[in-house]
């Protein structure tokens, strides 16, 4: 069933306009925090009354401003995973999942329990107290007690935020073989990149309010329409452009001429963009998009390099720096300990070499 | 001596606080619900009695049930009156004691995660279950603390007692009426007899809650995780 949300929220000195159909996938809501990703959440849960617009199930009306719909949060029952978890304190773990379980038989009540229990791996538990559990059991509580009721649209407001990160990448990829067997729809907020990229098979970028991108994943990533979504996807190597003939742009921040794939619209191109990780050193086959480039600063992690540099003539200029990340293999092919190359010449390839209008 | 001042303290706080917790719970109900422009007036007239002078509240409270009164008016038709009678001991302690199982009991209720309350909402828990199965527990020990404070202002409401119910030995004289009206006619040993009296229940109401409270709270929740 389709999630259809095409909604508005005003509040005083914030606007909310986001509209998106969501299908049998996760769905990732990506932006910075107070772009609007949770309120977006909280409307389509029914705790948040949109301004205007329209929000469906399927066939099933939850909201819709021209009709006077507004179905309460009781009656939408999606699966709601909240951020802090929101465990009932005074109720055991099975005491949690069953308040949700109303109006049925005791005994039909202790098999949903057992088995959700089960399924997020927290047998022997049941009788505890939320503050009895370790962050990442009750980051499983909660989604057991969110999936106990069937859920047809599962949401979740940033369900890592509040671990560490060892027990962040456990839980995502648990959280990862749910919600492949969650048979709903289900949107994921989060403001962590890497996150949403391995979860979320398509992205939706909120920044401000509205949406500024969305579509698969590697489109996006490898693609951002705007600058604003290149930025939020973690592109910072961006530049104001000047199109030329012969699918050659001249980008004006950076001081050099680039090759770029034969697109549409070209000559309406205002940006440029490569993501740190597609620039590589030059090879000898690599004829043209190479510049020389003077290395500014180099900042080590513990496995990628990241160097930031500015092109050969240009340092001195109010010139940009580019910023390029390369494995440590990579950078260990470059240089030798104690001695940092001054220049590298580098490589765009035309095909990683984006444009946005 | 006569025990009848004990009987009749203990009668008055005991339904005043009975009532206060009733009107005390539905008030904060309604008003953590409530986000009208009228919120700070309301809150600030519900909270009236315990600003006022007790003095000033028997007098309110002897305009409004006395004969000419509107309410007076209504229990005359009716065919009683309460003024000078245990009711309006009641009357008074209650309308006294009010304020602090009010404010006490709102204020837990505020204290409650609003995540929780969307949490069940999410699961289609209806909004009275909420309160009952969710707000109330969380809430239980403010609750609590609110009853004790109501109890502890009914047991020595004087000011407006004297006003609405008068001193009738027997029928209205609670334990702090008969210490005032023993220390005027000199009786100073019966009177700290009664002051010890009045100090040991207070105590033991104050203290048994607390530990009963203290206990529910370490077997439900103590505070936030690890």
């Amino acid at each position: 069933m389709t999630l259809a949300v095409d909604i508005e929220r005003n509040l005083p000195g914030f606007r909310l306009r986001v509209s998106f159909a969501c299908r049998r996938e996760t769905l990732g809501l990506l932006g910075s925090s107070g772009s609007g990703k949770s309120m977006t959440l909280r409307c389509i849960a029914g705790l948040d009354r949109p301004t205007r617009g329209r929000i469906t199930l399927g066939q099933q009306v939850w909201f819709d401003s021209e009709e006077g719909i507004n179905l309460p949060p009781q009656q939408r029952k999606v699966g709601f995973l909240f951020q802090n978890y929101a465990l009932f304190p005074h109720l055991t773990i099975a005491g949690n999942i069953a308040i949700g379980l109303r109006g049925m038989e005791k005994k039909r009540k202790q098999i949903i329990i057992k088995e959700m229990i089960a399924k997020v791996k927290l047998d022997g538990l049941e009788e505890r107290y939320p503050h009895q559990l370790s962050g990442g059991q009750q980051q499983r509580a909660a989604l057991a007690r969110a999936l106990a009721l069937q859920p047809q649209v599962l949401l979740l407001d940033e369900p890592f935020s509040a671990l560490d990160n060892h027990l962040r990448s456990e839980m995502e990829q648990e959280l990862a073989v749910l919600l492949s067997t969650f048979g709903g729809s289900s949107v994921y907020v989060t403001h962590n990149l890497e996150e949403a990229y391995r979860l979320c098979p398509d992205l939706l970028i909120l920044d401000d309010g509205k949406v500024i991108a969305e579509g698969p994943r590697e489109d996006i990533f490898n693609r951002p329409p705007n600058p604003a979504a290149a930025r939020i996807t973690g592109c910072h190597n961006l530049s104001r452009v000047k199109v030329l003939p012969d699918n050659t742009v001249e980008a004006l921040d950076w001081g050099c001429f680039l090759q770029v794939m034969a697109e549409n619209m070209l000559e309406k191109a205002c940006h440029v963009g490569i993501s740190s990780h597609h620039i590589r050193p030059a090879g000898k086959d690599d004829l043209i998009n190479t510049v020389p480039c003077r290395v500014i600063n180099i900042m080590e992690s513990p496995h990628q390099v990241t160097v930031d540099v500015k092109l050969v003539n240009h340092e001195r200029n109010n010139k940009t720096c580019l910023k390029l990340s390369l494995s440590k293999e990579k950078w260990l092919q470059i240089s030798s300990p104690g001695s940092v190359p001054e220049v590298l010449k580098l490589y765009f390839p035309p095909e990683r070499v984006f444009l946005t209008f | 001596m006569n025990m009848l001042p004990l009987w009749i303290s203990l009668k008055t706080a005991v339904s005043a606080t009975f009532l206060a917790f009733i009107l005390g719970v539905a008030a904060a109900k309604l008003m953590s619900v409530y986000q009208g422009r009228f919120k700070s007036v309301l809150d600030g007239v519900l909270i009236l009695p315990l600003v006022l002078p007790p003095t000033v509240v028997g007098f309110l409270l002897l305009v409004l049930f006395g004969r000419r009164g509107p309410l007076g008016q209504l229990l005359a038709s009716l065919g009683t009156t309460v003024i000078f009678s245990w009711s309006a001991t009641v009357i008074a302690a209650t309308v006294v004691a009010f304020p602090l199982m009010y404010r006490t009991t709102l204020g837990a209720f505020e204290q409650v995660d609003r995540d929780l309350l969307d949490a069940a909402r999410t699961m289609g828990v209806p909004e009275g279950s909420i309160f009952t199965r969710i707000i109330i527990p969380l809430a239980w020990p403010g609750i609590a603390a609110g009853t004790i404070l109501a109890f502890a202002r009914a047991l020595g409401e004087f000011g407006a007692t004297l006003m609405l119910a008068g001193n009738i030995p027997g029928k209205t004289q609670t334990i702090p009426l008969t210490i005032f009206f023993l220390v005027e006619s000199g009786e100073r040993t019966n009177a700290a007899i009664w002051v010890l009296i009045i100090i040991i229940i207070s105590l033991a109401t104050v203290t048994g809650l607390r530990y009963w409270t203290n206990r529910q709270v370490l077997s439900n929740r103590p505070g936030k995780g690890r």
